[in-house]
């Protein structure tokens, strides 16, 4: 369906977009994935034409887009704040695409009150957009999107501006309806957890460039690299030397899968793989702060002479502030430790 | 990420809070304090606006302790007047039109487009709309009248038709609309505009359907403020209109001046002031229309550099235009000034010291100092009265219908045009117990008059926007109402003083309207000496005019500089006032 053949666009020196190529297949749904200023945005700008290319190509259903009007693509965008047109009511705005495809006026009604079903918001058709509030005007800016039936929706952080229970409500609602319409779907967020549950396929960027590609659980289970675990979360993660299925680490000796990579490297310890023992042996750790997870406990460490690390415990068992705990990694074969390469110097 | 910018502007108040509910008590004491604010602008307009105006109407409609109507329809009986009337409607209707057509491409450039040079097009731009309206009129009648630019290279004179008032018309009013225009377009989301592309509009449709509208309250605003001023436009037309052509405040100058009939004189003020106040009104209602709820950006964020054919064609539009209408004019009025039947040289700003002209008792030049003494009365009477009002609209509490009267009344004296001030003093204030004609001050209240509206529109939007936060952050910490006052107020409402300082002392300078009514022979001002030069015929007075105007521009490009010096660069907390042209 999308193809983008080593896209490229500089702003000044700045590469915001450099050499990226990725497909989209019909139906599919591909999240991407990056901290502000990777470049996910610009990426969304050049499918949609709004955004010039200074090298590479665009390709929608296997035609090169070069010189095609963004209004000419047939593509619809959701915009970040939603961009709804304030002198138009909400009918007025979910119609506006269907009068610029010149369709009918009875056309345009029965359609606007199709997808205000869909979205949950029949009746509002005659309301003004100013007086929506934010989910509302989110489902206007869906509905007014697929209205005029684009065969790629692109989504520019859908639902950045939401609160967060909102949110974690509505984006199981849009997974839901893109999969019941069979919508190609290529979304940009900064929201890990908002990429994960909307994808097939997720996409990391990094300052332009394509960091890691993948379905959500296995960039989950494999980051690619530190930055992609630290995007994703987390942050034990410490220098090593790998020597066969042994890692050197400053918080000791840590068990590592076999087959993984040898001499330098990074190491990534889940927080789920840090076990609190009784047994004495292990590292000793004083417990800083704890962050409350729905049921579970994130315990903030502080080893001797080595870099924090983040436990996950039980609500039940997590020991308090100032307690002096010792810790043990999980064993490899629990998939619970990772090796990465090793970073940069810099 | 955007910063949407929720201050409000001059242009677009965006979401006002409602205040909060308020115990009656405090209600009552709110309402006290505005009063006690309001109390010193209100007397100043009655004494110096509706008194004058109550004279003019008896003046004008009683005649022997009668009230005489039928006089109204006699004036407007006579084909002369009716004349009058036609050429004032449809020479402000052409001249709106003409600049909205030559001033909305320079809206767009200098709104969405990033170019070097942009800030100082920018400052050009302005330039002409604080300039004398008379200094306007010699430039153009340099450049298109008997003896000048046009006439020598081609033999083509304008000034004698009607093209060189549009044009200078044009000339003054290209800053209104890209203030008011362009302010509000610079300030537009673009991606409103993409997303109408992303639903399949072209660039057109999109332009169409999505900015047009956004853009159309302040496109009618900043038409009825051209509307208006040209409506009422003196100064160009005394000088490049001849004795074809006269608006109505031409027409009152003479029935006045030349013919003394001021009963006539009387009922044409009134029937202007009507006409104004009907435009005002209208105003009044689509500055209400335009507060609609569009999410505004901060200007930087939205300008592109040019991009095809298309852009860099209109940039180059209208930088030649700018060149054409808005320089040439002036760089002419330069030129001949110093171009005497001897050679270049300096011989006509010499006769400017020299006292044996038979045009006045004193030397021209004397003008210069009188001109300042004035300006610098009428700017501090003028900051003291249009802040007090601006605070007094801006105090919290409910906005009662009295509160908006209060501010349309200050918007009059603007629309209703100096001639009818510079009348109503003259007929009015000239016995006890309010007899000023042999005072000096005179003049100075005159021109005050003219500039508050100024300052009330200056000071209005930063007073506004003074989020009540920060003054409760400062009491907070310890600082009593008078510290907050100093500490929080002052810096962020300092800018916009010497701004509106800046616009009064701009305003009186190049006052001609009223001044040209009480100013005494023996102390002409700039403007003034400038018209009664320019009335001589010679070879010498023209050029005098010339210089006397190169003289006048100066002073007032030289005070507006000073200003921009003396102004403190901090940032822009309170939404920077921008141009006062914006909500007139």
């Amino acid at each position: 369906m999308l193809q983008l053949d080593r896209a490229t666009v500089h702003f000044g020196h700045r590469p915001a977009l450099d050499e990226v190529s990725l497909d989209v297949a019909t139906h599919e749904s591909v999240c991407v994935l990056g901290p502000s200023g990777s470049g996910k945005s610009t990426l969304l700008r050049a499918v949609a034409g709004l955004q010039e290319l200074d090298a590479g190509r665009v390709l929608l259903g296997g035609k090169d887009q070069r010189g095609v009007p963004a209004h000419r693509r047939g593509v619809g965008l959701m915009f970040q704040d939603h961009q709804l047109f304030p002198q138009r009511d909400v009918g007025g705005n979910i119609a506006f695409g269907l009068r610029m495809h010149g369709a009918g006026r009875d056309r345009q009604r029965s359609r606007v009150a199709e997808l205000l079903d869909l979205v949950g918001l029949a009746d509002a058709a005659p309301r003004p957009v100013g007086e929506l509030s934010g989910g509302e005007q989110q489902r206007v800016a869906l509905a007014r999107a697929l209205a005029p039936n684009p065969r790629l929706l692109m989504l520019d952080e859908p639902l950045g501006q939401l609160d967060r229970s909102l949110r974690e409500r509505l984006v199981l609602e849009l997974r839901e309806l893109f999969q019941e319409l069979g919508t190609t779907v290529l979304a940009v967020t900064h929201d890990q957890q908002e990429a994960f549950t909307l994808a097939d396929r997720v996409v990391v960027m990094r300052e332009g460039r394509l960091a890691q590609t993948g379905t959500p659980m296995e960039v989950w289970q494999h980051p690619a690299d530190a930055f992609v675990a630290r995007f994703l979360g987390f942050h034990n993660l410490t220098a090593a030397t790998v020597r066969g299925e042994a890692a050197e680490t400053a918080w000791g000796g840590i068990g590592v899968p076999a087959g993984s990579r040898q001499g330098a490297a990074t190491v990534l310890v889940r927080p789920t793989g840090v076990r609190l023992t009784d047994s004495g042996a292990g590292l000793d750790c004083r417990v800083t702060a704890r962050t409350f997870l729905g049921g579970q406990v994130a315990v903030h460490l502080q080893p001797e002479g080595a870099p924090r690390l983040e436990a996950l415990c039980p609500l039940h068992s997590a020991p308090a502030p100032g307690d002096k705990v010792t810790v043990a990694f999980a064993p490899p074969q629990d998939g619970e430790i990772v090796v990465l390469p090793a970073e940069d110097a810099a | 990420m955007t910063s949407t910018d929720v201050t409000s502007t001059d242009v677009t108040r965006t979401g006002a809070t409602a205040p909060p509910r308020v115990p009656r008590r405090r209600q009552r004491r709110r309402s006290a304090a505005r009063l006690g604010l309001m109390a010193v602008p209100a007397v100043f307009f009655a004494l110096f606006f509706a008194y004058p105006v109550a004279a003019i109407v008896g003046r004008g409609l009683r005649d022997g302790g009668h009230w005489q109507f039928g006089r109204l329809t006699e004036v407007l009986g006579d084909a002369g007047i009716r004349q009058v009337l036609w050429f004032t409607t449809w020479q402000a209707l052409a001249s709106t039109a003409l600049t909205l057509l030559i001033a909305l491409p320079g809206a767009y450039v200098l709104a969405r487009l990033d170019f070097p040079g942009k800030s100082l097009l920018r400052a050009l731009v302005t330039v002409p709309f604080v300039l004398p309206t008379v200094v306007a009129g010699t430039a153009f009648l340099a450049l298109l009248g008997r003896g000048g630019l046009l006439d020598d290279l081609w033999g083509v004179r304008l000034d004698t038709t009607v093209w060189a008032i549009l044009l200078a018309h044009v000339f003054f009013n290209y800053a209104v609309v890209v203030r008011t225009v362009g302010g509000l377009w610079s300030q537009l989301d673009p991606r409103q505009e993409e997303a109408a592309r992303m639903l399949g509009a072209s660039r057109a449709a999109a332009w169409r359907t999505v900015t047009l509208p956004a853009l159309g309250p302040a496109v009618a605003a900043a038409a009825l403020m051209v509307f208006l001023f040209t409506f009422t436009s003196f100064g160009v037309v005394t000088i490049l209109g001849g004795p074809a052509y006269a608006t109505l405040e031409v027409e009152i100058y003479r029935q006045t001046a030349d013919v003394f009939d001021l009963p006539t004189a009387a009922v044409l003020t009134l029937v202007q002031l009507t006409a104004v106040a009907l435009i005002l009104a209208v105003h009044a209602w689509t500055v209400r229309r335009r507060e609609s709820t569009l999410r505004l950006l901060a200007p930087e964020s939205t300008a592109r550099a040019p991009r095809g054919a298309g852009q860099w064609a209109l940039l180059a539009g209208v930088l030649l235009s700018v060149l054409l209408l808005l320089l040439l004019p002036l760089a002419v009025l330069v030129q001949r000034s110093f171009d005497t039947a001897a050679g270049y040289g300096l011989g006509y700003y010499r006769a400017l010291t020299s006292a044996d002209s038979n045009v006045f008792l004193v030397p021209p030049i004397d003008a210069v100092g009188n001109s300042l003494t004035y300006a610098l009365a009428a700017t501090g009477i003028a900051l003291v009265i249009g802040t007090l009002a601006a605070a007094a609209l801006t105090r919290p509490g409910r906005a009662g219908r009295l509160v908006r009267g209060f501010d349309a009344l200050l918007m009059l004296p603007l629309g209703v045009s100096a001639v009818t001030v510079g009348f109503g003093f003259l007929i009015s204030l000239d016995e006890p117990p309010l007899d000023l004609r042999a005072s000096w001050i005179l003049v100075p209240l005159a021109q005050a008059l003219v500039g508050v509206p100024f300052v009330v529109r200056t000071m209005l939007p930063v007073l506004r926007a003074l989020d009540t936060r920060l003054r409760e952050a400062a009491a907070v910490l310890g600082a009593s109402p008078l510290r907050v006052w100093r500490e929080v107020d002052l810096p962020l409402v300092r800018r916009a003083l010497l701004v509106a300082a800046g616009f009064a002392f701009a305003v009186s300078l190049g006052e001609f309207g009223a001044t040209v009514f009480i100013a005494r022979p023996d102390n002409p001002t700039l403007p003034v000496a400038v018209a009664r030069l320019l009335g001589r015929a010679g070879e010498l007075n023209y050029g005098q005019a010339m210089a006397l105007s190169v003289i006048l521009m100066a002073v007032c490009t030289l005070s507006l500089l000073l200003l921009e010096r003396l102004r403190p660069r901090t940032g822009g907390a309170a939404g920077g006032p921008a141009a006062p042209t914006g909500e007139m």
